[in-house]
């Protein structure tokens, strides 16, 4: 199992990697708001899920994400103003531009493959598994997705190949409620999709989603099964989005209760809060975390700002290898 | 020379290429339990079977060329191919470009298609314009056991998704292949026969159809340029516009509906860059816009034929579309 580092070290690091998510998706909302920024999809109360889980792995492991991809590439590592150059179209993006919010990897952090058609990353991650397999490295897959991707056939077909190849994938289900601008009540009968792995004899787990430091010890323990077995692993996290499927979206047909319920348990409140009460962080150095991580994005949106759009030619490169 | 069927091309060019380089795998629906030769030579891990899954075959050989490998898929039957659109289309072929080409995708479909074998119109359905709209993918088409082992080894060779379609009419037809033969440019067109009144572009078992329509217009005293595509994307315009240029009259034929067909692209090119040249209207010999009949009579209907192939001709050269 991933050493777990002191508990204070962890969760500070974590918290301060949450608010970089918070503070850069709602960087995006503004910019989208100005109309700076192309519509993007947000992931906003989904924080824990991608720090608790990508601090769980190691630099050999490889990622596959989907269209609310910004935290998985944070917490990562990923550059904030690399990210906000290739959401405006910019050069300096990761993919120089041409991927915009929603279809974002980036090969040198091992974010390998990115797909924005629900479900598309869970067809993708048995042939990433397989390269591993047949190669021998040490890392594993990650591949996340949502709820909404449950209900492809896609996860079905990933989930029955990769038990029977052994691939060595960790699935990472961010159940966040809502199917685009469906509740997921009105599309499943189970309130989870993990229940589905029995069938197929692959293990698995429920973990709260909003509580970063239980993420992050089910990752790992899920991880070392899969580093010993080769076999896969779904995790599937209980979440919230809180904010809409798509900017701009005014949440009208959401439950307001159930919405202010989930706004409770605001993952970077609550881990703030209790770092706080437990004595791990005291207010300055919340407000020092805060300051940083606000001069990150200042420097962040600059970089985006300063980086050309592509030159015309890029239109055709790299359309073939 | 040695005489091979098409299939054994197939398979010749799979076991060289699977020799030639370890990170060629090939996966599918019955791929081991049929290849047994390839599977004792090279093993289980590089030659699997999977479940009737057409979507996660095709990405998982997506997101193992993008990793690593270079995976062949054989899905059977080109209809198939609808399951495993979002995979080819969506993610083959676009996550190269949309990445800043961070990634690249080389891997091969196999897929057969095409009249003869009365299998109705989901087995048989010739939707290779598909994919050459579809940017990032590559098509070829061949007609002949040496063109299939050469250019199916070029597919494998090649850094991108190569769609690869057999005509179920051709799979034993046998032909001379040269005992070396190596991989085969896609974008070549082969001519096939040389003449000076007339072009005939066709691809896959139309080929033949044009070869025996280009003996009995020769027997009339018309001579015609058969010139077999071989790759429809890329596609060869220069072999095309020279032979026009030459002939002053073109006729495409394929099996494939007409609407938005290869035929209709190459009509087009022609009509851009070799209007001049031009002594007659340009034709097209196609499919007609229906699902492919199981009935023999009407599959074989839906196949342009040699005579129709020889009265359009006619009618540029002395009828009533004659300049």
């Amino acid at each position: 199992m991933t050493a777990r580092p002191p508990v204070e070290a962890l969760e500070c690091m974590m918290l301060e990697r949450m608010m970089l998510i918070r503070a850069y998706e709602e960087t995006l909302v503004d910019l989208h708001g100005r109309g700076r920024a192309a519509g993007t999809c947000t992931a906003i109360g989904q924080e824990a899920s991608a720090v608790g889980v990508v601090a769980a792995l190691t630099p050999d492991d490889l990622i596959l994400t989907n269209h609310r991809s910004a935290g998985h590439l944070l917490a990562r590592g990923a550059d904030p103003g690399r990210m906000l150059a290739e959401v405006q179209g910019k050069s300096g993006g990761y993919c120089g531009g041409k991927s915009g919010s929603l279809h974002i990897s980036a090969k040198e952090l091992g974010v390998v493959l990115t797909s924005t058609i629900v479900g598309g990353e869970l067809a993708l991650a048995t042939g990433v598994g397989l390269s591993r397999s047949m190669q021998g490295g040490p890392g594993i897959v990650v591949c996340f997705f949502g709820d909404g991707a449950a209900c492809e056939g896609r996860f079905h077909e990933s989930l029955n190949l990769a038990a029977v190849w052994s691939l060595p994938i960790l699935y990472v289900c961010e159940n966040n409620q809502w199917q685009a601008f469906v509740h997921r009540k009105e599309t499943m009968t189970a309130d989870g999709v993990a229940g589905h792995a029995a069938a197929y004899g692959i293990d698995s787990a429920v973990v709260d989603g909003n509580d970063p430091l239980a993420v992050f010890d089910a990752a790992a323990a899920a991880v070392a099964t899969i580093r010993r077995t080769g076999k896969p692993f779904l995790l599937e996290a209980m979440t919230y989005r809180l904010r809409g499927h798509f900017e701009p979206d005014d949440q009208s047909y959401v439950d307001p209760g159930e919405l202010a319920r989930w706004r409770e348990r605001d993952p970077v409140i609550l881990l703030r809060r209790r770092l706080e009460r437990d004595g791990l962080l005291d207010a300055a150095a919340a407000t020092r975390m805060e300051e940083s991580v606000r001069a990150r994005m200042e420097a962040a949106a600059a970089f985006a700002e300063a980086s050309p759009y592509p030159a015309p030619e890029e239109l055709t490169r790299d359309v073939y290898a | 020379m040695t005489q091979m069927t098409v299939n054994d091309a197939i398979s010749a060019a799979l076991a060289e290429e699977m020799r030639r380089d370890p990170s060629v795998l090939i996966f599918g629906e019955g791929v081991a339990t049929k290849r047994r030769d390839l599977l004792g030579e090279f093993g289980p891990a590089r030659v699997r079977n999977t479940p009737l899954a057409e979507g996660i075959i095709a990405g998982t050989a997506a997101g193992a060329a993008a990793t690593g490998l270079r995976p062949v898929i054989d899905l059977l039957f080109a209809p198939f191919l609808c399951y495993a659109m979002d995979e080819i289309v969506n993610s083959a072929g676009k996550l190269r470009y949309v990445s800043g080409g961070q990634f690249k995708f080389p891997m091969v479909v196999l897929a057969m298609t095409g009249a003869g074998w009365g299998v109705g119109a989901q087995h048989n359905h010739n939707i290779e314009s598909w994919f050459v709209h579809s940017p990032g993918l590559k098509v070829a088409m061949p007609s002949t056991p040496a063109d299939f082992k050469g250019l199916l080894k070029a597919a494998i060779r090649d850094d991108n998704p190569v769609l690869v379609f057999a005509d179920i009419a051709l799979g034993y037809s046998a032909g001379e292949v040269p005992e070396d033969i190596d991989a085969i440019p896609l974008g070549q067109a082969a001519l096939r026969r040389t003449g000076d009144d007339v072009t005939l572009v066709s691809y896959a078992k139309t080929v033949g159809t044009c070869l025996a329509a280009a003996d009995r217009l020769a027997e009339a005293g018309i001579s015609a340029d058969v010139l077999d595509l071989r790759s429809l994307k890329p596609l060869d315009e220069d072999a095309i516009l020279r032979s026009v240029a030459k002939t002053g009259r073109l006729v495409v034929v394929h099996e494939a509906s007409r609407l938005c067909g290869v035929g209709a692209e190459v009509a087009a090119l022609v009509a851009e860059k070799a209007f001049a040249s031009l002594r007659a209207p340009v034709l097209r010999l196609t499919g007609p816009d229906a699902p492919a009949p199981a009935s023999f009579p009407l599959e074989q209907a839906f196949v342009p034929q040699a005579d129709a192939v020889v009265a359009a001709v006619q009618s540029l050269v002395h009828g009533a579309l004659a300049a």
